[in-house]
């Protein structure tokens, strides 16, 4: 996974509240058996038009939010399924940060595995960035992960808090597997004596 | 101390802890299909590494497979692909599957129970979000990412932050015609799309007690459409009659049963949150909008968005109406329908089949209408057949399928064509999520069934 510690870049909006995973990639999408290639499918339905031109009406869309890379949206982005597919394809897309109120929890937790910063704001702090991202042609944002900090060159700042572990792994871009296989004598200790005890655990 | 019934699986599934980290947790049952997962055996071939222990996997093809003539090759060379990606990833790893000549196969949330893989008291993940159904067990169980279907492979392990706790108490006795579906669907639609997020949910009761195995697993499926990390039951005698013999089920079987009995909340067992609910006036229930949370009675009318006080919920409804093609305030029971899907691990189990069949039985779907009927499993479909089931739905004009998922999300070739609005008994009304442009209304195998019939959507309590 590439680590994640400083990102400046353009903000875009995508302004409605539960945008689920079938949005962020429709499941038609879903049957490539490769990690990479899914950006050119993120919000098709929304994106693109019926004859597959891009849609004028979608914010996203608009030539001043070009090469975003930071995206601001409204609560409980990522709901609905599992699919990895969602932060593949956002990632794909050019995204590394996402801003909300709120977000689903398989999604939030998938951001992590694949190096984007999933950020909460409040719904005042979102509303305003919307109203300046809006006001001000190629807005951009910085965000600095080892600082916690959030910051535009208008001077506008926030305080972030990012779960300290996952803050960690994102900075160092560490890979789970291998740091929970550091903990072999407890996996293989829990195997020899609670499972054991556990009804049906074992086959 | 008192402690509630996912306080006592999480304890018996903690590896390490450490303060500041997350969890590290055992997992005793990975399902695994083939949409999110070949991701993560190509990783672990990346890396090198191996699954750790096979005879605790278990695979099988369901989102892509097509529900019409097996005989047939696959026409999609795509679904094709990951379908064969998953074979030979099987057979690499050594992971036991269930493929689509296995008399065992099915939905992942279907045959996982009916093979008796899912008990009380274990931990069940799947790359996939209904997972939650095998709470129904009194499993703790949940759907998780590619990147961490590749972690369990190779730890058998999860590293997991533990969740808060939902204790949903339903009350009082349903009116004949309101199913479970409509119990899930009400408290969906009571607490929102992310009314249970960072939760695992408890559901219990007198209502939840007297509900069958099929029922509970219903209930628990819908959870994640609360947002929800899980939902769960506690089990009885319901859950132990039910896996009594299954084939995966211990062969010491009463030892585990009074092992299992102990898995209950215990009396003061504190939660995060809690709701009572007294599903004694429920009506069956229909969604309206493309969240599962935008939901009414099937005797009321399709809400204005100005019903609603908060403004991201009025937007919302507004873009759904639209999408919907509805007009505020229009009954439901007016809204006409051309395709009608009873199927899902939501609602394809063999008493749903039933509860539809008993409506649909002498009739005949209206002209303007198609219907399918998928079952969950090959296990269902044989059981169906042989109560003579299939030739009720197919001489009151409704399809009978092969098992899968089918139009729950459209991956194979069943979907709703632009601007087709379809009575579904599956647990997502996302925009085009049974087809670009499709048009989806949640609802009960019986309204289903019912709406079939009559082309709109009907109060089946009227009829029963």
């Amino acid at each position: 996974m590439e680590a994640f510690t400083q990102l400046k870049g353009i903000v875009t909006l995508l302004d409605l509240p539960d945008v689920d995973t079938d949005q962020i990639i429709p499941k038609q999408f879903l049957k490539r058996i490769e990690r990479t290639g899914f950006g050119q499918f993120l919000f098709y339905d929304w994106r693109f038009t019926e004859d597959k031109k891009l849609n004028p009406d979608f914010e996203m869309n608009r030539e001043r939010y070009k090469g975003a890379s930071v995206l601001v949206t409204r609560a409980n982005f990522g709901c609905g399924s599992s699919r990895e597919h969602a932060p593949w394809s956002l990632l794909d897309y050019g995204f590394r940060c996402i801003i909300a109120p709120s977000f689903a929890d398989i999604f939030y937790n998938n951001c992590f595995k694949n190096g984007i910063l999933p950020v909460r704001l409040s719904e005042s702090e979102i509303s305003s960035l919307f109203e300046q991202v809006r006001k001000k042609e190629q807005f951009q944002l910085s965000i600095d992960l080892e600082k916690e900090v959030i910051s535009s060159d208008d001077g506008m700042a926030f305080q972030i808090t990012v779960d300290p572990f996952r803050r960690q792994c994102l900075l160092k871009g560490l890979d789970d597997i291998a740091l929970t296989l550091a903990h072999e004598d407890d996996i293989s200790r829990y195997e020899a004596t609670t499972r054991t005890s556990i009804a049906g655990a074992a086959l | 101390m008192s402690k509630s019934l996912f306080e006592k699986i999480w304890e018996k599934h903690l590896v390490h802890e450490e303060a500041g980290k997350p969890s590290l947790i055992y997992i005793d049952r990975h399902l695994v299909h083939e949409v999110t997962s070949a991701q993560a055996f190509e990783g672990l071939r990346l890396s090198g590494r191996k699954v750790r222990h096979p005879e605790l996997t278990f695979a099988t093809m369901d989102h892509n497979v097509p529900t019409t003539d097996r005989s047939q090759p696959i026409q999609d060379p795509i679904s094709a692909k990951q379908i064969d990606t998953l074979t030979s990833n099987c057979t690499e790893f050594d992971v036991r599957l269930f493929d689509l000549n296995s008399p065992h196969h099915g939905i992942v949330h279907v045959i996982g129970p009916e093979l008796g893989l899912t008990l009380p008291g274990l931990t069940v993940v799947c790359g996939d979000s209904h997972t939650s159904t095998h709470g129904a067990f009194g499993a703790l169980a949940f759907g998780i990412g590619t990147s961490e279907v590749e972690h369990v492979l190779a730890t058998q392990c999860l590293q997991q932050d533990k969740p808060k706790t939902f204790f949903i108490e339903v009350n009082g006795h349903r009116a004949s015609g309101v199913e479970a579906k409509d119990v899930i669907l009400g408290i969906i639609g009571k607490i929102s799309t992310s009314g249970g997020s960072g939760h695992v949910i408890e559901y219990g009761g007198n209502t939840i007690r007297a509900l069958s195995m099929e029922e509970r697993m219903t209930i628990c499926n819908m959870s994640i459409e609360a947002g929800a990390r899980a939902g769960m039951i506690a089990p009885d005698s319901t859950t132990f009659d039910y896996l009594r013999g299954r084939p995966y089920a211990p062969s010491d079987f009463d030892a585990a049963v009074a092992q299992w009995e102990k898995l209950r909340s215990d009396p003061g067992a504190t939660f995060d949150q809690r709701l009572e609910i007294d599903v004694s006036t429920l009506a069956p229930q229909v969604t309206w909008g493309t969240n599962p949370s935008q939901v009414t009675s099937v005797d009321a009318r399709v809400p204005k968005p100005s019903d609603f006080s908060d403004e991201n919920a009025r937007k919302s409804a507004e873009r759904a109406l639209d999408y919907m093609g509805l007009a505020a305030e229009t009954p439901i029971e007016d809204i006409p329908i051309d395709y009608v899907f009873i199927g899902s691990c939501t609602n394809s189990r063999l008493s749903d089949l039933r509860a539809a069949a008993e409506i649909v039985k002498g009739k005949h779907v209206a002209s303007s209408v198609t219907a399918i009927v998928v079952p969950g499993s090959f296990e269902i479909k044989q059981a169906a057949e042989k109560e003579g089931l299939d030739r009720i739905f197919t001489e009151a004009g409704l399809e009978w399928r092969e098992a899968g998922c089918s139009m729950c999300l459209a991956m194979n070739p069943d979907s709703l064509k632009p601007g087709q609005r379809c009575a579904s008994t599956s647990n997502r009304n996302f925009e085009g999520r049974q087809g670009a442009g499709g048009r989806t209304h949640l609802v009960s195998a019986g309204m289903a069934a019912a709406a079939a019939v009559a082309g709109h959507f009907v109060d089946i309590r009227q009829h029963i």
